[in-house]
């Protein structure tokens, strides 16, 4: 149930909810059509909620994924693919954004919060007392141990 | 008629959670034990009222009463009994009833188990929840209210959202909800302690096994919730980082913290601030999750914005409970005294450190779920924020946390020994990278990656046992003496180490999966062949069948190994009649721990069908690691130490002949 937008959302934009890459979109050639999948991994349905185009079965995701074959055929990187793809779409497709000016925080948030929590314990345990060190036992204590242990 | 009483016994609830939410606070700030004595009863009778408007909620749906338009919107006379019950908090008005039913039940369960808590703790602690009962009720009364009729009545049902006709759906919210709003007591003892003014040890031992239910259940809702989505959305994945999703991990990754360091803080009084805090935090992020998913933020901004009023509704009972709280806490920590020292090298330390990472992971995943919707309020600006870059940031945070579990039950209190806990961890990375080169050789090789984590996973579920080993003291000690060390062990260690090994098992079943699992799409003839994962296929054709509420196509699959038939499958395509809604239910049969998932796609115009193979390798781990870390929990939860209520300790009733002097974990 807590999914319910998300499957409605699916369920609105499908025709049935059959899913995917179909036989006649997979490339001949095994490495491209590998390439393809990684790439459709990354880039987003536009009219679904949350999906790539590799699990969505709306027609706009299959001609986005016909799209990316083509190019790859057409001897594109996967980097020009996706900057083809941004040129046309816009960020929104990514589905992992690149670092720019307005996604800065969201990259940078993690390492700078580990960073702080980090420094904070430092500080935190520096501020306090150390723990006295133990002496050692003295023989006359061990001794004694050794007695109550035994009894 | 019935319906009414139901509708008025929620209004009388809402009176009730009114005088509980002031008069016991009064008169525990004036120690007056009447006014006191109020929290237990009134509690006792909210859920009372409460459940009774679920009872009659429940009993609308069950006799199909469709003049009650909830009921009309979500239930149909032909569905199956089960599901009649279910679709009870199938629906937005029934859930936000369930969650209501569930906090007055923690409140119940409060006033039951905790006899011997101080008076004033227990006055306020009980106001408080009803602070939070009160706030969803009036959301309840006002804006959601499951009791509207319809007149004239309609003869039929709209039927309830297909999807949601299944058994995995119908019993992942309440198990979900009972770890969501599980967490409102330990907000709830937060809370009522920076009233007070005072913490202590005893204060974490009663919250302790507040904390391990509430996790325990929510790690059975999740996983329930990941299990759904793998067999029911038809395309064999198990999490997506979905919006949705990530608001139910947020508060379990809080919680997770929270559950070590009200360890520390039991046993040692260090980190009582930290501990408030995480209280407070993590059902802050239970009530984000609810804002999150019930107000329709997520859909989009824009949907949020043409029918706000549930959502602003939350989001002010959300800003009321956060606000307040960390207000409440900025004013009165500073009051609390910090108790017990330590070394960075220490059982704390390494709780510390868990504590860390885990606060930055559960805020990672905070940031990358809102980024995009605060970016676009503010900017305008539409980005993504998906799968691709959680699984790198939240991968990458997790690999030094996971090096460091086994480390953690090895290390002594107070200060440690490093390089004694890594000397007894030798055997097990030895072992760990044996196995993993093992498994890497089974599997025909790999990327490297996989060769590393399937060795980190073993060194996961090794590391746990291990630390029952040392502790029974098996290396130094005759076998049958550890072994009565062992038997001896306080039941928290057994349960430190079954959530410890199920969390190896949980990596173990990802990176398996991720790494070995194939994928085939072709077109299927009657009598055609396929191959997937050393096992052949054979499509014996499609078959035509009726169900109470929903017609099927189905597939018909025999699998078989090197010429031997070994099982048989069914995969569907099913049209749900009443709402004309199509849904896929999927082949799949399990071999161990492997399944082998079968999908049934579009039909060809030359009779042919498109179908999907998925191999998932060990795929079932994931889930499996999810059910011994609830055994774990359930097991540590029956440690006598920890038993409700029972905080003091009485002598051991066993007597080992080497007395066991472990500390409980």
């Amino acid at each position: 149930m807590m999914r319910r937008v998300l499957i409605a959302i699916i369920i609105l934009f499908s025709a049935l909810p059959a899913l995917a890459v179909n036989p006649d979109e997979v490339l001949k050639d095994p490495v491209l059509e590998q390439r393809a999948r990684g790439l459709s991994a990354h880039l987003r349905c536009m009219v679904c909620q949350n999906q790539s185009i590799d699990d969505s079965n709306a027609e706009l995701a299959k001609d986005l994924r016909v799209l990316v074959r083509e190019r790859l055929t057409d001897g594109d990187t996967d980097e020009q693919v996706l900057d083809y793809v941004v040129s046309r779409y816009g960020e929104f497709v990514l589905l992992k954004p690149r670092l720019s000016a307005k996604t800065v925080l969201l990259w940078v948030a993690p390492i700078a919060l580990l960073l702080i929590g980090a420094l904070t314990m430092i500080l935190f345990v520096r501020s306090r007392p150390p723990l006295k060190t133990v002496t050692p036992l003295s023989d006359q204590e061990r001794a004694r141990i050794d007695e109550l242990s035994k009894g | 008629m019935i319906i009414e009483i139901g509708h008025f016994a929620l209004v009388l609830a809402l009176a009730v959670a009114l005088i509980l939410s002031v008069v016991p606070v009064i008169g525990a700030a004036r120690r007056d034990a009447a006014m006191m004595a109020l929290a237990p009863v009134a509690s006792l009778v909210l859920f009372g009222l409460v459940a009774f408007s679920f009872g009659v909620l429940t009993w609308a749906y069950v006799a199909s009463d469709f003049s009650v338009k909830n009921v009309w919107e979500n239930s149909h006379s032909l569905m199956p009994l089960l599901y009649k019950y279910t679709g009870v908090w199938g629906n937005h008005e029934g859930s936000m009833l369930l969650w209501l039913l569930i906090v007055v039940l923690f409140s119940a369960l409060v006033v039951m188990f905790g006899k011997n808590l101080p008076e004033t703790l227990k006055a306020n602690v009980l106001a408080v929840q009803a602070w939070i009962a009160s706030a969803f009720l009036f959301f309840i009364l006002l804006t959601s209210n499951p009791f509207i009729r319809l007149d004239p009545a309609p003869a039929e049902g709209q039927d309830l959202n297909p999807i949601l006709q299944d058994f995995g759906l119908a019993i992942h919210p309440p198990l979900l909800y009972l770890g969501y709003v599980g967490f409102s007591v330990c907000f709830s003892f937060a809370v009522a302690a920076l009233i007070e003014g005072r913490i202590d040890a005893a204060w974490a031992r009663w919250v302790r096994p507040w904390t391990l239910a509430a996790w325990t259940f929510l790690t059975a809702g999740i996983a329930m919730g990941s299990y759904w989505a793998y067999y029911e959305l038809g395309w064999g994945g198990w999490w997506f980082w979905d919006p949705v999703e990530n608001a139910s991990f947020m508060p379990w990754l809080a919680g997770t913290a929270l559950l070590h360091s009200a360890l520390v803080m039991e046993k040692r009084e260090a980190l009582k601030i930290w501990t408030v805090l995480l209280a407070i935090m993590t059902f802050s992020l239970s009530l984000l999750g609810t804002f999150l998913v019930r107000s329709g933020v997520l859909t989009s901004v824009h949907a949020f914005a043409t029918d706000p009023s549930r959502g602003i509704f939350i989001l002010g009972i959300l800003t009321l409970f956060i606000g307040g709280a960390f207000t409440l806490f900025a004013w009165r920590a500073p009051k609390l005294k910090s108790g017990g020292l330590f070394q960075p090298i220490s059982r704390e330390g390494a709780l510390v450190l868990n504590n860390l990472i885990l606060t930055v992971c559960c805020a990672t995943v905070l940031t990358g779920t809102l980024y995009p919707l605060v970016l676009e309020t503010i900017t305008g600006e539409k980005i993504s924020v998906g799968a691709p870059f959680f699984n790198l940031s939240f991968g990458l945070l997790m690999i030094p946390l996971l090096i460091a579990v086994p480390f953690g039950p090895l290390l002594a209190w107070k200060r440690a020994d490093l390089m004694g806990a890594m000397q007894r961890l030798y055997a097990v990375i030895g072992f760990a990278f044996v196995a993993g080169l093992v498994l890497y050789y089974i599997e025909n090789g790999g990327p490297v990656m996989a060769a590393a984590g399937l060795a980190m996973a073993c060194y996961l579920m090794l590391g746990a046992l291990a630390d029952l080993w040392y502790r029974a003291n098996f290396g130094k000690l005759a076998f049958n003496v550890a072994w009565r060390r062992l038997a001896g062990l306080p039941r928290s260690a057994f349960g430190t180490a079954l959530a410890h090994f199920g969390l190896g098992v949980t990596v173990l079943g990802i990176i398996i999966v991720s790494t070995y699992e194939t994928e085939t799409v072709l077109e299927m003839k009657q009598g055609a062949t396929a191959e997937a994962g050393g096992y052949s296929l054979v499509f014996d054709g499609m078959r035509h069948a009726v169900g109470p509420n929903y017609t099927d196509d189905q597939g018909h699959f025999t699998i078989s190994k090197d010429g031997v038939v070994v099982a048989d499958t069914w995969s569907s395509k099913r049209l749900y009649t009443a709402r004309r809604m199509p849904t896929t239910e999927a082949g799949i049969v399990t071999f161990w721990f492997s399944q082998l998932y079968v999908s049934l796609g579009d039909p060809m115009d030359d009779g042919g069908i498109v179908v999907r193979i998925w191999w998932k390798p060990f795929i079932l781990c994931i889930w499996g690691g999810c059910l011994i870390m609830m055994l774990g929990g359930f097991v540590s939860l029956s440690d006598r130490r920890l038993r409700v209520g029972a905080p003091s300790r009485k002598a051991k009733v066993a007597k080992p002949v080497t007395p066991v002097m472990e500390p409980a974990e």
